[in-house]
C-alpha cells in the first residue's frame, strides 16, 4: 500500500516536549500531564503502562491529535500538530494516523468491508482503487472471508481485526492503540497482539500502545511506565 | 455519491422510525400538492384575469340586472376597446345535483378572452344553430356528450315562454383552454335566443366585460363609466377583473387563508416529527461520530453528511408524497366529477413543495449537525468507556 504524503524520514517518529494537559472537573483544575518529554523512534513497538489516570490515553489521544496539550509541544515526523487548525488536524489524522480502540468503535451500520473502506472515503481515491486497498488490509488481518458481515455477526478478536485493518489501510506511519486487548480474552488478545507485532515488524508500522496487561505490554519493544503525567522509568523488552 | 452508501447506512438505522418519519413526511407534502390543487381550482380565475379586462355590475350587487343598452355607452368611453355582456342561467343537466355554469352571451366574448380555444369550424357551426351551445371540453368529458346531442338544461331562474323552466340546446361545438387554468366547464349559448325566448327580463343582462387599451387608466375608466349611469335606476361598479372575481371568491371564503392555515399547521409540526428524529438518531451515534471525527473526518464534513441525511429523508418522503399526489391531481382528475372548474397543480405550487421539502431537510438537520460538530471527541469516548 502507497501513501501520497510521507512523513519526514527522520529516526525520530515522534517528539513530545514539555508536554502539560489540564482538564477542568467544575472549579478544580487536574493537571493530567506534567512537563512530558518523549521521544519515539521510527519503527519502534512502544507500551505504555500505569496506573490509571497517569496520563496514559491523554498522551495517547494528543499524540493522535484528537485532542490539544495546555502547553508543550508534538512534532510527529518533524511536523508540530499542536499548533494545526481543526480542520488541517483532522486530515493530518487522516494521513498519518491510525487507531484501534479497546471497543472497537466498528459502525454497526455497516459490514467489515465498509467499515474498512471509511478512512479512504477521505481520499481522492477511485472506488476500484478503495476496495483493492479494502480487501488488502482485510487479508492481512486474516478476515478475507467476512467482509461482508457487519460487527454484531463478529466475535470480539474478528471485530479488533477488522478494527486494524481499519487503521492500516490508509497505510498511515503511526498506529495509535488504546488497550486493543482490553475486551478480549487471552486467546483472542495473542491473536491481537502477534497482529500488531507483525504490523510492526513486516511493514515497519510505529506502535504505541496503551496498556494494562504486563502480558500484552512484553510485545512491545519498550515499555514506558507512567505515574502522574510524567514517565516513571523505561525498560527495554 | 461516495457518502451516498454511509448516509443510507444510518438513515436505515432504526427501520420502524424511518418508516413512521418517511410517512408522515408523505402524507403532509401530499396533503400540501393535493390541497393546492383544490386551491387552484378556486382561484383560478384570479391567475388567469386579465388586467386589460374590467367588469361593470349592477352597483347593489351581481344578481341584479343591467339594461342591454348600456353597452353602446360603455363603448364610448375613451380608452374601452371592446364589450360583451353575459348573464348568470343558472341551469343544471337533469339533476339539479349536476349544476353547470351557463351563460348566454355573443361571439365577442370568444375576442375579449382569447385563453378560450375555439375552432374555427365550431364557431361557424355554433353561429348557423339559434339553438346552439359551445360546451367545454371539461364539462363534455364529464357527461360524455358528442357535438350534435341535444342537450336539455334546466333553470331555476329563467323560465322560457313556454312555460318550461328547460331550455333545449343542441351541442353546436367546443372549446378549450389555451392557456392552463382556464374554466372549461362552461356553457355558452346565444343571447339573442335567450333574449326571445326567455318569460320576463328582456333586455337585461347580468354584467359586462370589457377590454381597454390601457390597464394604468382602469381606474379612471371605472369611475367615467359608473359616473355615466351615476342616479339612474340601473346604477354600475366597475372593477378590474381581478378584484371582481376576488369579490366572488370571498363569498366562498378566503380559500387562499385556509390553505395557508393548514398548511403552515401541518409544515410546523412536521418540522418537529423530523427534526425529532434527526436529533435522536444523531444523539444515540455519539461514539460513532466521535470515531469517524478520530479517523480524521473534519467538522466540516460531518455537517455536511448529517445535513445531507436530513435533506435524503425529507427528499424521499416529501418528494413521494408531492409526487403521489401530482399523479392523482393529473391521472384522477377533478374529485367533484367536474365540479371544479379547474384542478391542476399549479407550477408554482410544485416549486413551492420541492422548495418546503428542501427547507424542511435543511432546518431539521441543523440542530442535530450544530451539536455533532461541537461534539468533543475524548469526552464522547470517555462516556462510552
Amino acid at each position: 500500500m502507497q501513501q501520497a504524503t510521507r512523513l519526514s524520514d527522520d529516526a525520530t517518529l515522534v517528539r513530545v516536549a514539555d508536554l502539560h494537559k489540564q482538564f477542568r472537573r467544575g472549579a478544580e483544575t487536574l493537571d493530567v500531564l506534567n512537563g512530558l518529554t518523549l521521544d519515539i523512534p521510527r519503527g519502534e513497538f512502544l507500551a505504555l503502562m500505569g496506573p490509571s489516570g497517569s496520563g496514559k490515553t491523554t498522551l495517547l489521544n494528543l499524540l493522535g491529535g484528537i485532542d490539544r496539550p495546555t502547553s508543550g509541544s508534538i512534532h510527529i515526523g518533524g511536523q508540530r500538530i499542536d499548533t494545526l487548525s481543526d480542520s488541517a488536524l483532522a486530515r493530518w489524522r487522516s494521513r498519518h494516523v491510525g487507531f484501534v480502540f479497546q471497543l472497537y468503535h466498528l459502525l454497526p451500520v455497516l459490514n467489515a468491508e465498509k467499515n474498512v473502506e471509511l478512512p479512504l472515503l477521505l481520499t481522492g481515491l477511485g472506488r476500484k482503487e478503495r476496495m483493492t486497498r479494502v480487501h488488502a488490509a482485510l487479508e492481512l488481518v486474516g478476515l478475507s472471508d467476512r467482509a461482508k458481515h457487519k460487527p454484531a455477526e463478529l466475535s470480539g478478536g474478528q471485530e479488533q481485526r477488522v478494527g486494524i485493518a481499519r487503521a492500516i489501510v490508509t497505510d498511515p506511519d503511526l498506529l495509535l492503540c488504546d488497550e486493543p486487548t482490553g475486551d478480549l480474552d487471552r486467546k483472542s488478545g495473542d491473536q491481537i497482539l502477534d497482529l500488531l507485532q507483525a504490523m510492526n515488524r513486516e511493514q515497519g508500522k510505529t506502535v504505541i500502545m496503551v496498556t494494562h496487561d504486563p502480558h500484552a505490554a512484553a510485545r512491545a519493544s519498550r515499555i514506558q511506565h507512567m505515574n502522574k503525567g510524567v514517565l516513571a522509568d523505561a525498560s527495554e523488552a | 455519491m461516495k457518502f451516498l452508501g454511509l448516509l443510507w447506512a444510518n438513515l436505515r438505522r432504526r427501520k420502524t422510525r424511518l418508516i413512521v418519519t418517511l410517512l408522515s413526511i408523505l402524507v403532509a407534502f401530499f396533503l400540501y400538492t393535493y390541497l393546492s390543487a383544490v386551491k387552484t381550482a378556486f382561484t383560478s380565475g384570479l391567475d388567469i384575469a386579465g388586467a386589460d379586462r374590467l367588469v361593470t355590475i349592477h352597483k347593489v350587487s351581481l344578481i341584479q340586472l343591467l339594461p342591454v343598452s348600456y353597452a353602446q355607452r360603455i363603448a364610448n368611453v375613451e380608452g374601452v376597446e371592446q364589450v360583451v355582456h353575459a348573464t348568470w342561467f343558472g341551469g343544471y343537466y337533469q339533476d339539479p345535483r349536476n349544476q353547470l355554469g351557463v351563460f348566454p352571451t355573443t361571439e365577442a366574448y370568444f375576442d375579449i378572452y382569447p385563453e378560450i380555444g375555439i375552432s374555427d369550424e365550431h364557431m361557424q357551426a355554433w353561429r348557423r344553430d339559434r339553438t346552439g351551445v359551445l360546451v367545454g371540453m371539461a364539462s363534455m368529458n364529464r357527461f360524455g356528450w358528442k357535438v350534435g346531442d341535444k342537450l336539455p338544461i334546466t333553470t331555476s331562474i329563467w323560465g322560457n315562454k313556454n312555460g318550461s323552466d328547460t331550455w333545449e340546446f343542441t351541442i353546436a361545438g367546443t372549446y378549450d383552454a389555451a392557456k392552463e387554468g382556464v374554466d372549461t366547464t362552461a356553457i355558452i349559448f346565444h343571447y339573442d335566443y335567450f333574449n326571445e325566448a326567455r318569460a320576463f327580463g328582456q333586455d337585461m343582462v347580468g354584467w359586462y366585460i370589457l377590454r381597454i387599451d390601457n390597464p394604468d387608466r382602469a381606474e379612471e375608466i371605472s369611475k367615467e363609466i359608473d359616473a355615466l349611469f351615476a342616479n339612474s335606476p340601473y346604477e354600475t361598479k366597475t372593477s378590474p377583473e381581478k378584484a371582481f372575481m376576488q369579490g366572488f371568491m370571498s363569498q366562498i371564503g378566503n380559500i387562499g387563508a385556509i390553505f395557508i392555515a393548514v398548511v403552515g399547521v401541518v409544515f410546523f409540526t412536521l418540522l418537529l416529527v423530523a427534526g425529532n428524529t434527526m436529533a435522536q438518531s444523531v444523539r444515540e451515534r455519539t461514539p460513532e461520530i466521535a470515531v469517524l471525527k478520530a479517523l480524521g473526518f473534519s467538522n466540516p464534513r460531518i455537517v455536511t453528511m448529517l445535513l445531507a441525511e436530513s435533506l435524503l429523508l425529507a427528499v424521499l418522503g416529501g418528494g413521494a408524497g408531492l409526487g403521489l399526489a401530482w399523479w392523482m391531481v393529473t391521472a384522477g382528475g377533478d374529485p367533484t366529477g367536474g365540479y371544479l372548474p379547474a384542478f391542476f397543480v399549479a407550477s408554482g405550487d410544485l416549486v413551492a413543495g420541492i422548495a418546503m421539502i428542501l427547507f424542511l431537510g435543511l432546518a431539521a438537520g441543523l440542530l442535530p449537525a450544530w451539536q455533532a460538530a461541537r461534539l468533543n471527541t475524548v469526552e464522547a469516548f470517555r462516556k462510552v468507556v
